[in-house]
C-alpha cells in the first residue's frame, strides 16, 4: 500500500532531519530538553500539515494552471509565515500556558526549512493527490519528532558526561547527530 | 566617520569572528545538505551570497519606507524574490548546478542568515556598510561550505572539484558523502575552526 | 533615518508596492529566462541522442514520435536516427518514479537489431556516490550490446542479470524498470511499423 510506504520512508528511510537535512536549526537548537522537543514537534506537526495542505491546493488550482510555477517559492513562504502568525494568535487565546511553553519557538517555525521543504517535496510525489500530500506532511512531522526527541534524550544524558574541552557544545552534538544518522541509514534496506 | 566598526572589521567579522556556519550556527541545512562535493558547496555559497547581497542592498535602501510592524513580511518578499531569480537563472543557464542543489535553492529563503542580517543589520545601517556586511558574511558562508564540501569529496569520492585522484574502483570513505558523514565532517571542522580562531 | 509609522494604511501600501515590484520583476526575469531554459533542455536532449545513437544526419527531434501511455504522465518520446536515409537506430526515453529519491529518466539508444547501443541518464536525484554511479561507465557497460529480450535488465536480487550498484539496489531497480519501459516501447513501435 502506497501510504504505508510513504510513512515508513518518511519516518525511517528518508528521515527529514537525519537523511534529508531539513530542520537542522531547530534540531540543534531546541533539542536540549525532551519536554521542549515534544512541544516543538507538536507545533511543527500542526504547521507542517496545515501548510502543506494550503500550498498543495494553491499550487494545484492556481499556480500550475496559470503557468506561474516560478512564484512557488515566494507564495509558499508567505503562506507559511501567515499560518505561523495565525497559530500564534490562536494559541495565545486558546491555550496561554502552551503558548508560553513554546515561547520563541513558534516564530522560528517559519524559517524551519523542513516546513517549506516538505511543502515543495509534496508536489513531486508519485501520483500525487491532496490526501497523499497531507499524509506525507504528517509522516514527515512524525519523522521530525522522532529524530528530535531521540536526540534530546541523548543530549540530556550527554550533559552529565565527560567531554573534551574542544568538543563541547556544537561539535559533540553534531557527532551524536552523525551517529544517529548512521543508525537510521540502516533502515535503507526496509524498502 | 560614524560607527565604531571599521569597514575592514565589518567585512572580516563575517569570515572568522561571526562566521555564519561555525559560530552563529546559521544556514546549517544547506551546509549539510549540499556539501557532498566542493563544487556544490561553492555553488550554493555563491548563490546564497548573491541573495544576501541583493537583499541587504534593497532592505538598506528602502528601510525608511517600511513600517516596523510589517518589516518581517516585507523582508521575506524581498528575499524570496531574489531566491526565485536565482532559481530561474540557474535553471536556464547552469542546469547542472540547478539539478545538484535541488530543493536547497528555494530553501535559501529560509536560511536564517539572510533574514537575520536584514533584520539585525541592513535595516539599521547605511548602504555601504550593509554591502560590506553581506559580502563578509556571504564569503564566510561560502568558505565554510566549500571547505566542508572539499573534505567530504576528498574522503568520500577521492576527488576534488571533480578532479579524481584515485581510480574509479578504489574504496573511498563513502560514509562522508552520505548523511552521517556530513554531520561528522562538520563536527570535526568546527573543532578545527574553533582552535584556529581562538589562537588568532 | 526615521521609519514610517505603522499605520494600517502605511502597512498596506508598503506591502502592496513591494509585492507589485517583486511580482513584476519576477515576471520579467521569467520571460527572459524562458527561452534559454527551453534551449538548454533541447540541447541536452540532442546531446543525449547523439550519445546513444551511432552517427546520424537527420533531425530526430523534428520528427519525434510522441506516444501516450497510461504508465507515464507526459507522452513518451521516440527519436529515430537515420544516416543518409538508412535507419540506424532509435532513441527512446524511459523512466521510473521508483528511484530512491523519485524520478529516474534515461534515454536508451537501440540498434536496429534490438540491442542497446548506449544509455544516457537524463534526470535523477539519487544518493550522491551511490545511486549517482548509474551514470558511470562501470555500470552502463553491463547494458551495452545486450538485447533486453535475452538479457534481464533488472538487478540480480530480482532475478535479473545486472550487477546492482553498491548500496543502491533501489536505484538499480528503477534504472532497470526505465530500461525495460524503453525496450517495450521500442518493440511496440517496431511492430506497428511492420
Amino acid at each position: 500500500m502506497d501510504y504505508i510506504l510513504i510513512l515508513i520512508a518518511a519516518v525511517f528511510v528518508n528521515n527529514i532531519v537525519l537523511s534529508q537535512f531539513l530542520g537542522i536549526c531547530p534540531f540543534l537548537g531546541v533539542s536540549n530538553k525532551v519536554s521542549t522537543s515534544i512541544g516543538m514537534s507538536g507545533a511543527v506537526l500542526f504547521v507542517m500539515t496545515f501548510a502543506t495542505t494550503v500550498t498543495y491546493l494553491l499550487h494545484e488550482y492556481i499556480l500550475a494552471p496559470a503557468g506561474l510555477n516560478y512564484l512557488r517559492t515566494i507564495t509558499f513562504i508567505l503562506v507559511i509565515a501567515a499560518l505561523v502568525q495565525m497559530v500564534e494568535i490562536i494559541l495565545k487565546k486558546v491555550s496561554p500556558p502552551l503558548y508560553q511553553a513554546l515561547g520563541v519557538f513558534l516564530p522560528l517555525i517559519t524559517t524551519n526549512c523542513a516546513v517549506l521543504g516538505v511543502a515543495i517535496l509534496a508536489l513531486g510525489l508519485e501520483n500525487s493527490s491532496l490526501l497523499k500530500a497531507v499524509f506525507f506532511a504528517i509522516s514527515n512531522s512524525i519523522g521530525f519528532a522522532l529524530a528530535l526527541i531521540v536526540f534530546a534524550s541523548i543530549r540530556e544524558r550527554l550533559e552529565l558526561a565527560n567531554i573534551p574541552e574542544g568538543m563541547k557544545g556544537v561539535p559533540i552534538n553534531l557527532l551524536v547527530a552523525g551517529l544517529l544518522s548512521l543508525a537510521f541509514l540502516g533502515f535503507t534496506a526496509l524498502v | 566617520m560614524a560607527g565604531t566598526v571599521t569597514k575592514k572589521e565589518n567585512f572580516l567579522k563575517g569570515i572568522i569572528k561571526d562566521n555564519p556556519v561555525f559560530v552563529m550556527l546559521l544556514g546549517m541545512c544547506p551546509a549539510l545538505g549540499v556539501t557532498s562535493s566542493a563544487f556544490n558547496g561553492l555553488g550554493m555559497g555563491i548563490a546564497t551570497l548573491f541573495v544576501l547581497l541583493m537583499s541587504n542592498i534593497v532592505v538598506s535602501l528602502i528601510k525608511s519606507q517600511i513600517p516596523s510592524k510589517v518589516r518581517i513580511p516585507a523582508f521575506i518578499i524581498i528575499i524570496a524574490s531574489f531566491v526565485t531569480i536565482v532559481e530561474m537563472v540557474l535553471e536556464a543557464f547552469i542546469p547542472f548546478l540547478y539539478e545538484q542543489l535541488g530543493i536547497f535553492i528555494p530553501l535559501i529563503v529560509v536560511n536564517c542568515l539572510i533574514l537575520g542580517r536584514a533584520e539585525a543589520f541592513a535595516s539599521k545601517n547605511d548602504l555601504l556598510s550593509s554591502i560590506v556586511d553581506a559580502l563578509g558574511m556571504g564569503i564566510g558562508f561560502t568558505i565554510a561550505l566549500t571547505a566542508l564540501g572539499a573534505v567530504r569529496e576528498i574522503l568520500g569520492s577521492g576527488s576534488i572539484f571533480d578532479f579524481r585522484f584515485v581510480s574509479e574502483d578504489a574504496n573511498t570513505f563513502i560514509l562522508f558523502i552520505l548523511p552521517p558523514g556530513a554531520f561528522i565532517a562538520l563536527a570535526y571542522l568546527s573543532v578545527l575552526f574553533n582552535k584556529v580562531s581562538k589562537t588568532n | 533615518m526615521s521609519k514610517k509609522e505603522s499605520t494600517f494604511f502605511n502597512m498596506i501600501i508598503a506591502l502592496f508596492v513591494i509585492t507589485i515590484v517583486a511580482g513584476a520583476s519576477l515576471g520579467f526575469i521569467n520571460d527572459i529566462t524562458k527561452g534559454p531554459k527551453a534551449k538548454a533542455r533541447l540541447e541536452r536532449k540532442v546531446n543525449a541522442i547523439k550519445q546513444v545513437l551511432p552517427e546520424f544526419n537527420n533531425n530526430p527531434v523534428e520528427n519525434v514520435l510522441m506516444l501516450k501511455s497510461d504508465k507515464v504522465k507526459d507522452s513518451i518520446e521516440v527519436y529515430t536516427g537515420t544516416f543518409n536515409d538508412q535507419h540506424i537506430g532509435t532513441a527512446i526515453i524511459g523512466s521510473s518514479e521508483k528511484g530512491y529519491s523519485g524520478l529516474v529518466k534515461i534515454m536508451v539508444g537501440f540498434n536496429p537489431d534490438e540491442s542497446i547501443k548506449n544509455i544516457v541518464v537524463l534526470e535523477q536525484k539519487e544518493t550522491p556516490g551511490l545511486g549517482t554511479k548509474m551514470k558511470g561507465d562501470k555500470f552502463l557497460r553491463q547494458f551495452r550490446g545486450k538485447k533486453p529480450s535475452e538479457y534481464n535488465v533488472m538487478p540480480t536480487k530480482d532475478g535479473g542479470d545486472v550487477d546492482a550498484l553498491t548500496g543502491a539496489t533501489i536505484t538499480t531497480r528503477a534504472f532497470g524498470e526505465a530500461t525495460q519501459m524503453a525496450y517495450d516501447i521500442f518493440v511496440e513501435t517496431n511492430k506497428s511499423k511492420n
